[in-house]
This record gives structure tokens, sequence and C-alpha cells, in this order.
């Protein structure tokens, strides 16, 4: 398969735009991006595959055993002595993985303590948050926290986006955070890595225990590259925690407290097969494509999310996988119950993943050699050579908006709301065939506009938009174009869905945005692609 | 004078909510609270103002509480409260994306019919995609009494409004003489097949085609699906299937039979076997569609996918769907399969090679073949032509 190798809609640079507030340029997709964030100064995307960096990777200081314990028990009595021990003071950097999700009781706690110090303009750098870090908000107003780095999931968005945040926040893929850390440019003070098991010497994982949530493979680059890491669990077993997904070689401390998370939330709630009949339209129309265009076929590879829709493509899979006795060599998780059936009923031969979504997920993960733990070291990082994410044949991935150029949005919301994190999705995108399937519009809110809000994923990587009114083909695809043409499947241009979306909903008026910007977009090679702008004060009321 | 229309909640998605108070000085007052106020605040308050203006109405209070709503369901709801606080001679129309005068031959197959509630915008809006050959805007026993005003409304402008792609537009009206007051808000909108509810008699069938020639006229073709719900219907069912030659179809309705007769509705339907079989004889003997009732639960599609097949054993032609997903099942159900299709175009090659050589009797293999089989498989033939 031969990849597009640059965008249809290449624009040069323009001079620094004045008058805004801020000095910035025009990148090559088309987006106006200031000269620093936060005092650094900025790269701006440069195309796919065009920004070369040099230099070398992060080193940081050389640890000696002889430092710590000789009979290697790291553990201290608490959370707070692990901080305070491991140096804590204002303005450092604070990471924390999502393995908890909206279970999390670890982070709250660490900036409770940080409040508690009266330790101030800290940096938090999650790999994703959650709702239940809405608790943070009043350190982000006091001061405690500066800013954050990481997705911003709900009430955090909100935050941010009405302007509230002292300082810009930065959103990166799952490979990109990786990319940032293994460069040098985030530098973690302080990770702390919850785990569902641990050994005093640190060795962990998210195995064993009632806060049980697969793998860690978001801390892996925490681990590798923080200058302290705290590994905490409820779980405390004598060494050898195994298997070590952490290991314990690169803590600093280790701390038992009463529990890690609450586990009804670790275990996600979107693991349910849609029952909404659009949405299952729009994912079998999915697989038909997948099987007219030929990708269904023995030995392929696939990678569906775990949200409804995504679970029903996979579910269709299936069902033509059975039919036609066709095997796929892997899925790349995360996993849930109905992948882990598809890989015991042995319709899948490995499933290789990134996170585990149910306990189904997490038995599977411990038992079954062929349920592989990974990482977004192996799976995404863009500064490696390779990953697997270019292996895969077809990927399934959502978005909010996508343009008549294909590009896509999956940040903010139509109205200028920051409300979701990229997660593994612009590392996705170098999967041999994407897929978007969407509704045409939401409420009265069309999907498929002129021009995406904030730019995500450039188009020439997004091969083709399901919605239940037709499929779009990306026109760089005529592969595609001909393999399901005759097939009897809806296809329209993206123009006609666009227009048949706006001929249903209006057109809507364009959101009211300040100039000031509260969030930049990371492309995968640390470039920034886009930015974000506060919305307009005068908040959206809440309806009853 | 206020009144109010529409429906309110945390639930509430794709509708709105709008209050009207008219006041006797101070202008039109409109206050909106949108989900999409960002992006089509201020022209929701430009429709508003439009739609006021349209009912000449220069002093109000017009409060709106949206979650989405389209345009015309805005409009549904604001004309809906207005009626209620203000005579109103006629009502507010968009242009029509639907016509009557569509080409639309009366032995179109419909297997599948789906209900939509008649005052549930969200379920209107992709009825014509989940590949149902009917769509029921029901303004019967899926509305409230207290909403039925407000439906008549919101049905009329899904009519106009809604593309339903190629699925036939239905709307059940509510039982007589009720029913008859909602034929003014859909017979020149659009609809092309009315249900009638609990036909006893042909003079049931006959008020609703007299009332819809005299509003629209002659050349309005409008066809009609009695359904017969009772045992009194069931005995009249012949006079009932033959009252018209608008009827195309004639439904069974078992939910309301099976009580009228004083039994409880089961999954096998031994109560109602003879009510169907005598509902299936009637609508052939009147050359008409026999049409099944729905099958309630909703999630057992195995059990829906035997009742169906049943159902066709016994003669019916289609059944009504109460959830998208039965829609691929029953379809699936009713349509000839395969074996059925290759039998049928033997069938009809050998009649055709049979006319050609003339002979007079026609023969397939060993078996002599008589003229209501070849028509029969011709009957297939044509329906597989027209799934197409």
């Amino acid at each position: 398969m031969i990849r597009r190798t640059n965008s249809n809609k290449k624009r040069s640079a323009s001079p620094s735009h004045k008058g805004i507030g801020w000095e910035g340029a025009i990148n090559t997709a088309g987006r106006l991006i200031p000269e620093d964030i936060n005092g650094e100064k900025v790269t701006p995307f440069q195309g796919v595959g065009k920004f070369i960096s040099e230099g070398r990777r992060f080193g940081h200081k050389i640890p000696s055993m002889a430092n710590f314990p000789s009979d290697g028990n790291k553990l201290v009595a608490s959370l707070k002595e692990a901080l305070v021990k491991s140096g804590l003071k204002d303005g450092m950097t604070i990471s924390s993985h999502h393995h908890f999700r909206n279970g999390d009781l670890i982070i709250n706690h660490v900036f409770d303590i940080a409040s508690e110090l009266g330790i101030k303009g800290l940096r938090w750098f999650p790999s994703a948050s959650f709702p239940c870090h809405e608790h943070l908000i009043q350190y982000l107003e006091d001061g405690t926290i500066s800013h954050i780095e990481g997705s911003m999931n709900g009430p955090l968005g909100r935050f941010a986006s009405e302007g509230k945040m002292s300082k810009v926040a930065v959103l990166r893929s799952h490979g990109g955070r990786y990319q940032a850390v293994q460069d040098g440019e985030v530098k973690i003070d302080i990770a702390i890595i919850g785990a569902a098991c641990a050994d005093p010497f640190g060795n962990a994982n998210g195995l064993n225990g009632d806060s049980a949530s697969g793998l860690l493979g978001f801390a892996l680059a925490d681990s590798q590259y923080a200058d302290k890491v705290i590994v905490v669990t409820d779980n405390m077993v004598e060494f050898p925690c195994v298997p070590w997904q952490i290991q314990g070689n690169y803590v600093d401390y280790t701390v038992k407290v009463d529990k890690v998370g609450i586990p009804e939330k670790i275990i996600s709630g979107t693991t349910r097969i849609t029952k909404s009949p659009d949405r299952l339209l729009i994912a079998e129309m999915t697989a038909k494509f997948c099987e007219a265009a030929g990708i269904i076929r023995d030995g392929f590879s696939f990678q569906t999310g775990a949200g409804g829709t995504s679970l029903a493509v996979s579910d269709y899979f299936a069902k033509i996988m059975r039919e036609k006795g066709i095997k796929a060599r892997f899925a790349r998780g995360g996993s849930n119950k109905y992948l882990v059936q598809m890989l015991e009923e042995g319709l899948v031969d490995y499933i290789l993943d990134g996170q585990t979504f149910d306990l189904d997920g997490v038995r599977s993960m411990r038992d079954n050699p062929n349920h592989v733990w990974t990482s977004p070291f192996t799976s995404y990082n863009f500064h490696g050579k390779g990953n697997f994410a270019q292996l895969v044949d077809v990927v399934i991935l959502g978005a909010t908006e996508v343009d008549v150029n294909f590009n896509a949005n999956v940040v903010t919301h139509s109205d200028g709301y920051l409300l979701h994190g990229i997660g593994g999705w612009q590392n996705c995108l170098f999967s041999k065939t994407v897929i978007l399937p969407l509704p045409l519009f939401r409420d009265r809110i069309p999907v498929i506009t002129d021009e995406v809000t904030t730019l995500c994923g450039p188009g020439e990587l997004i091969d083709v938009i399901v919605t239940e009114r037709g499929i779009a083909i990306n026109p760089l695809r005529k592969d595609l174009l001909e393999k399901v043409e005759g097939s009897g499947l809806p296809l329209k241009t993206i123009e006609q869905l666009k227009e048949e979306a706006e001929a249903i909903c209006g057109k809507p008026q364009k959101p009211e945005l300040s100039d000031k910007i509260i969030a930049a977009i990371k492309w995968v090679d640390g470039t920034v692609i886009d930015v974000v702008r506060q919305v307009k004060r005068e908040a959206p009321p809440n309806l009853p | 004078m206020n009144a109010s229309a529409g429906n309110r909640g945390d639930k509430i998605r794709s509708d709105c909510w709008v209050s009207v108070e008219l006041t006797n000085s101070g202008g039109l007052d409109v206050r909106i609270k949108s989900k999409v106020e960002r992006l089509f605040g201020k022209e929701i308050e430009q429709q508003i103002k439009d739609i006021c203006g349209f009912f000449e109405i220069e002093n109000a209070v017009v409060e709106v509480e949206d979650k989405g709503a389209l345009k015309w369901v805005i409009a549904a709801r604001l004309e809906a409260a207005i009626r209620k606080v203000k005579k109103i001679d006629s009502g507010f129309l968009f242009p029509s994306v639907n016509s009557n005068a569509d080409y639309h031959p009366d032995d179109v197959p419909r297997f599948s019919r789906l209900y939509i509630p008649g005052n549930s915008p969200k379920l209107m809006l992709n009825a014509g995609i989940y590949g149902a050959h009917g769509v029921i805007l029901d303004l019967e026993d899926a509305v409230s009494p207290d909403k039925k005003a407000e439906a008549q409304i919101l049905v009329r402008n899904a009519l106009r409004s809604v593309d339903f792609y190629n699925t036939e537009r239905m709307v059940r009206i509510n039982q007589l003489p009720a029913g008859l007051k909602d034929l003014d808000f859909i017979v020149e909108h659009g609809v092309q097949l009315i249900l009638i509810p609990k036909c006893e008699k042909a003079e049931d069938v006959v008020v609703v085609e007299e009332r819809i020639k005299e509003i629209s006229g002659d050349d309005n073709v409008i066809y009609l699906m009695p359904i017969i719900e009772s045992a009194l219907g069931v005995v009249n069912a012949f006079e009932i299937a033959s009252a018209s030659v608008s009827i195309v179809a004639v439904a069974i309705g078992l939910e309301d039979y099976t009580a009228s007769i004083g039994a409880q509705r089961t999954d096998e339907g031994r109560e109602s076997f003879y009510a169907r079989s005598a509902v299936v004889n009637a609508a052939r003997a009147a050359g008409v569609q026999p049409i099944d009732s729905v099958f309630s639960e909703f999630e057992n599609m195995e059990l829906l996918k035997a009742n169906a097949l049943n159902s066709k054993s016994l003669g019916f032609e289609g059944m009504g769907c109460i959830h998208p997903a039965q829609v691929k099942v029953v379809n699936e159900a009713f349509s000839p399969d395969e074996k059925e299709i290759e039998k049928a175009r033997k069938i009809v090659e050998a009649y055709e090679d049979a006319l050609e050589k003339g002979f007079g009797v026609v023969s397939l293999g060993t078996k002599m073949i008589d003229a209501p089989v070849v028509k029969r498989a011709q009957k297939i033939i044509d329906m597989v032509t027209k799934l197409k």
C-alpha cells in the first residue's frame, strides 16, 4: 500500500500576524500558530513526515545502586513522605497515567498534598484526565497547578475553554506523549505510577488486585525518563511482583495506600455494543465496506475502539469472518469482552493491547499468552524505528467533525469547547486504511463541515467517512474507490454529505472565539498543528 | 393567556419546548435557551420572530428551551402553542420536500412498516434510512391524549420537511370520529397511505375516503389500509377490505383483537389463528395485501423471525415493526427465498417455452403446471424485480 505523501492543501508560511495579541505564522495545514507557547519556542507543523527531528534522546542523571536501600526495600510510610523525599517544589512537572480512568484516587490526593505543603505552579502531565479530576479545578484556581499538558475531558476542558487556566494547555497523542518525554521536550520531575499490584522494590503491574486495570503501558515513558518515580499500590506483594510491567529498577520510592482506585469506575462504562439503530446501521455499513474493499481477508489486522459503534463494527467483522472462515492475524486493542471472545473463538491470533476496558480484558491478558500488553513506545511513537500502528490494515476511529478536505477534529466541539483528548487517534492515522464511522449530524449540529474547528488529523491520512446517509471515500484513495464500485454501497462525495447535513440542520453560524489561545494541539512529531482559542465568555446556559 | 407545547427535560434531544404568553404591549420578547445556542441562536430567534409575524402576533413573551430541534420541529412547537392562545386560519408551512404527485404504484411491497410515535421528532429524523417499506407516523396509540393536537402539527411538518427517501409515507389516524380531524393536517402534505384503526364496518372506510375527497378532490391518490382489531371487524373483514378502490392492504391488530375475544396474546398465537386466516382470506378475496400485526418483543430477533415466517406461511405479505432493528429481520422473512425464486423462475420459463412452442399444457419435469401456479410464480418474479 502506498501512503500519500503530502497535503493537497499546502500553503506557504506567511508573515507574522499582528494585532491579535501574539505573534504567529500560518503552518502547512493553513492554521495560525504562535511563535511560542508558555514561553517555549514552537515548531509549526510542516506536513506529514516532513519534520525530521535532530539531536539526541533525553538522558537523565545516572542513578547509583549505592544510593538506594541495600535490601531493595524502597517502601516509605506515606505518599506525602515520598513526595517530600522526591524534592517536590514549585514549578515542577508531575506526571501520571490514566489506567484507572474515572476511578483514579491517587492523583487528586497528590495535589491535595501539594496544596497542603503550599507548593505552587505545578505542571500536571497526565496521559489523560477524567471527570473525577474535576477536584483539581480548585488547585488550578489557587495556582497550585499552573496548567495541564494532557487530554482535557469534560469539566477541565470546559474550565480551560473559558480561559480560566493561567497557562496554555498542550494536548498530545499517546504516541506524542512518549515522543515528548523521550525527546526531552517535557522533563518529568516526579512520576506517580498507581498500580494494582507492586512489590517494595517497585516492580508493578496492572493485572492483580482489586484495582486491576490490565496493563501500565501509559506509565512506561514516565518510569524510564522521570527524575523521580513513585509507585503507589493498595496490593503490595513480596518481591517479585510478576510480570513486571513497570520495572523496579527505574523506581525511587514505593508507597502502600488503602485504595488506589474505585474498581467499578476503573472499568469503562463504554464497552457495550450500541443499541442505537442509527449507530448499528453505520457500524454495519462500515463492516460491509471493509468486506467489499477486500480488507477483511485471511491474516488481516484491525483496530476498533471501545465506543459503542466501534464495538458493533468488531461484532459485524466477527460475523463476516465466521461466515467466510477468515482469521485475523492480530487485533489491536483497547481490549474488551467482545475482542476477547474473538481471541478465544480463534477468530484472531493475537490481541496487541494498549489498554484494557473491562474485566474480561484483564483476565485474558493475565491468562492468555496471545493477549499481549504493549505501550505507546511499541505501538505509537513517531520517533522510533517504526511502530505497530502502521502495520494495522484497518482502523476504526471517531471524530467530532470532519471537513470537506477530510481533515478531522477530535478535541473540540463545533461550538469551540475543548472537551476531549487526542488519545491514540493521531497515531492510528498511520494505519493502512482509516475509517471514521460518524452520524451525519448530532442533534442539529452537522458533523461534516466546510472547515474543522480544530485540526487534529490531516485529511490526507483519513480515507473513508461512513455515515448513515452515505459513504465518502477520500479521492486520494482511488484504489478503494475502484474496489467498492458496483458493490451497492451508497457512495457519495464528501461535499454531497456536507450539503445533505446542511439541508437537514441549516448552516450553523461560526461560534465567537477570542484571540486568546487556551490549548495547543501537537502533531505526532512534536510540531504544532493547531491551537484552540478561548470561547467568548457568555457560556451556553445549562439547561435543566 | 399562556400556553406551551413540546417536550422538555434531561432526556429530550432533537426537540424543544415552547411557551407563548400574549401580552398587550412591549413587542416580542423572545427568550431562548438552546443547546446549540452558539451555532444556531440567532437563526432560532429570527425564526421565532418570523413565525410570530406570520400569525400576526406583535406582543408576546415567547420562551424556548431547545435541545437541538430542527427548524420544522421548532416551527411545529411554536405553532402548537400559538394555536392554544389564538384562533388561526392556516398553518405555517415549509416548502415540501415530498410530493403526493410522486409516482407510486398501489402494489409496492409492504413487508415492513415502521411505527414512529407522532410526537417524537428525534425518531422521525432517520425513519427513512432503515430500509423499511413504509414509515407510519402514528397519531393514535403512540400519542397521549393531551399531546394529540401538537402531534398533528408535528406530523404535518415532518411529512413536508423530512426526506423519508423511498419509504412509503404512512400516517395512522385516530379512531373515528376523532381521526377525521387528523386528515386536515396530513391529506395535502405528502401522506401516501392512511391507516384507519379499529375498523369494524365498511362505513368506517367510506367516511375517511369522503373526507379526503372533500379536502383535496379526486385527483389526490391516497391509499388506505384499514386495521381490523375486533371480533366484529373480523366478521366484516371482506366488507371492509372491499369498501373502497383506494384500499391497497388490510392489516390485523392483535393486541386489541385478543382482548376483544377475551383471550391472552401468546407467542405461538393460537388464539388469533382464526382471525389471521380470516383477514388473509378476506384481503385476498378483495384483491388487496393482507398485513400482519406487530411483534412487541423488540429485542428477541429469533422469536421475531419465527413469528414473521409463520405469518408469511399463513399468507400475509408483511407486518408492522415497532423498532428499527426489526426491519431487516422482517424484510428477510417476507422476501422470497432463493429456492422459491429458483422454482418460480423455472415455472415461468417452462410456461413461456410452452407458449412459444404452442403447447396447450405446461409441464415441468414430470409435473403438470396449472395456470394459478404460473401466476403465483410470476408474482414472485415481479416481487424480486421490485425489491431490486
